[in-house]
């Protein structure tokens, strides 16, 4: 796999030269693969939000560079709304940022930012709408008499139609209910394998970046503690925990099994892969 | 970039300006306004440039950030120093081209800039050592007689003070909207005045959506706490006078009195 976006000693300071100065993003460097999906976790205030903002070049670095397909996204400055098109950023609770009288006209936004209409917009709109689960009949209702779960997919689908070549999202799940985020999750998953599209996606819950990502970049600190696949950063389980993050569920209990002599795989982080293993060593070979 | 904005922003500190009253300090800004419109020539302007520094330094404000405060309004300085210059006549002092410049014009100017500045210097002074809490507080103190009229000061009071906790608020729910609608290609910087006002939609609907959310939670979170207006209703930090209160009331009343008295003799 070859990288879609480096990220070169990315540096930002926020309110430089004043006593308030503070490192958000200190010296970050990593590679979004072509087609991923790689889960950033993080505390609060680690920097996850600050990064994902310099992706698409809505902040500045104070120093490093970022690249987009080998250029620098910053080489030509007054190019720079063109990256915002092909590095699409779905914010924190994304529903706030809806204005349009229809979900249609809504989710035309980005794309008529393009400079695109007619067939063409209507199509990508209705892709979009499909790719986040919601059905034709929505498209002449007004946001603002949706759920608050369907305003999500609806924003969701505002930047999918604008048909990034990397999508970034914040929290996409924070305030949902579990079948809500599961959904929505799949969702994700599904639109990133059909299209063979690149997601990056922001995310408190270790379950949730387990189960659904290729790859893991964890933040700690303004710094990237580690960056790989669920299995090397979750045999990791100690360092991890010393960081203050909590590991999945099912990694804990394979950890806690390990210390009293049971002998298991360091892979092991989702349920499904632990109870395998454990029915596996019972000898039943039974699956529930 | 917009949270760079000052709004009457208040500069904590523990000086002696910081300490006094809020009603000290409305009173005193009042008789300061004032004098200085009864301010006529050199000696008044003289007497209230001194009342002026005198606060500033006990207030340890500073003065840079005093005429950072005349950025906004040195326009409209300019302007009206201009207007005077141009349309006051008396003793000829020189001519440029067609306009003659006449003495008289060139003291008002100078006078009127004073005045002008002065008096928002004065006022940033307060907001600048006042927290907008103490601010209304002393305020509504101030208006209590006014109840008797039935006018609703404690419900003004009250508005005043949300409006000024939820400038902060707004300001950073703006910052997030911008960059969500830049993030979707919106564009806020190029075209005609007509379509940068069109710009402006994404980000005012989704504002006032917001606004009158968190308006209407915080309604509804006051009637839980069972807030019911200014009846009967006691403060936390009652408001009381202190010697250096007394103290700075007398003085500036002096101050004033004497200003008015010499404006009255010409000076």
């Amino acid at each position: 796999m070859e990288p879609i976006m480096r990220v070169e000693n990315l540096s930002h300071v926020y309110s430089a030269g004043t006593p308030f100065q503070k490192g958000a993003v200190r010296n970050v460097s990593f590679d979004i693969m072509r087609g991923e999906l790689l889960g950033v976790i993080g505390h609060t205030g680690s920097g996850k939000s600050t990064l994902i903002q310099h992706l698409n070049g809505l902040l500045k670095p104070s120093e490093g560079h970022i690249y987009l397909a080998g250029k620098d996204i910053w080489e030509n400055p007054k190019e720079i709304r063109n990256v915002r098109f092909r590095v699409g950023l779905v914010f924190q609770y994304p529903e706030y940022q809806l204005f349009e009288e229809t979900v249609r006209a809504d989710v035309a936004f980005g794309p008529k930012n393009m400079g695109l209409s007619g067939e063409e917009l209507e199509q990508r709109v209705r892709h979009a709408m499909e790719d986040v689960g919601l059905d034709a009949s929505y498209l002449d209702k007004s946001p603002f008499e949706l759920s608050g779960g369907e305003k999500r997919r609806v924003a969701i689908a505002g930047v999918l139609a604008m048909h990034p070549e990397v999508l970034i999202l914040d929290e996409p799940t924070a305030g949902l209910d579990p079948e809500g985020r599961e959904n929505l999750l799949r969702c994700l998953k599904s639109y990133q394998q059909k299209r063979k599209s690149t997601v990056l996606m922001v995310s408190h819950s270790m379950s949730e970046i387990a189960r659904f990502s290729d790859r893991i970049l964890v933040m700690k600190d303004a710094r990237v503690l580690m960056c790989g696949t669920p299995e090397e950063v979750f045999s990791r389980t100690e360092e991890l925990e010393t960081a203050g993050l909590n590991t999945p569920k099912a990694a804990r209990i394979a950890l806690a099994l390990r210390k009293r002599g049971v002998e298991l795989p360091e892979s092991i982080f989702t349920m499904e892969a632990l109870v395998n293993a454990l029915a596996a060593k019972k000898g039943g070979g039974g699956v529930c | 970039m917009l949270k760079d904005i000052t709004l009457g922003q208040f500069f904590p500190g523990n000086t002696l300006a910081h300490r006094l009253d809020p009603r000290t300090k409305l009173m005193v800004t009042v008789l300061y306004i004032v004098a200085l419109f009864c301010a006529k020539s050199f000696v008044s302007y003289g007497v209230m440039a001194l009342w002026l520094v005198t606060a500033v330094q006990v207030s340890k404000v500073g003065y840079k950030a005093l005429v950072k405060g005349l950025k906004p309004v040195w326009f409209i300085i300019v302007f009206t120093a201009v207007l005077n210059l141009i349309y006051i006549k008396g003793t000829p002092l020189v001519t440029i081209w067609k306009f003659t410049i006449y003495r008289e014009a060139v003291e008002t100017a100078v006078f009127m800039i004073l005045r002008i500045a002065m008096l928002i210097m004065g006022t940033f002074l307060l907001t600048y050592t006042t927290s907008p809490i103490r601010l209304t507080d002393g305020l509504e103190t101030l208006l209590s007689p006014l109840k008797k009229l039935h006018a609703p000061v404690h419900e003004l009071a009250m508005m005043m003070a949300i409006a000024l906790r939820f400038i902060p608020t707004l300001i950073e729910e703006t910052d997030k909207i911008m960059s969500a609608q830049k993030a979707r290609g919106a564009d806020f910087e190029s075209g005609g005045l007509l379509q940068r006002a069109k710009a402006l939609i994404p980000i005012l609907v989704p504002l006032f959506i917001s606004a009158f959310r968190r308006a209407d939670e915080l309604a509804t979170a006051m009637e839980c706490r069972c807030y019911s207006g200014g009846e009967g209703r006691t403060k936390l930090h009652v408001l009381r006078f202190a010697a250096k209160d007394y103290l700075v009331l007398a003085l500036a009343a002096v101050l004033t009195a004497a200003v008015i008295v010499l404006g009255r003799m010409g000076l």
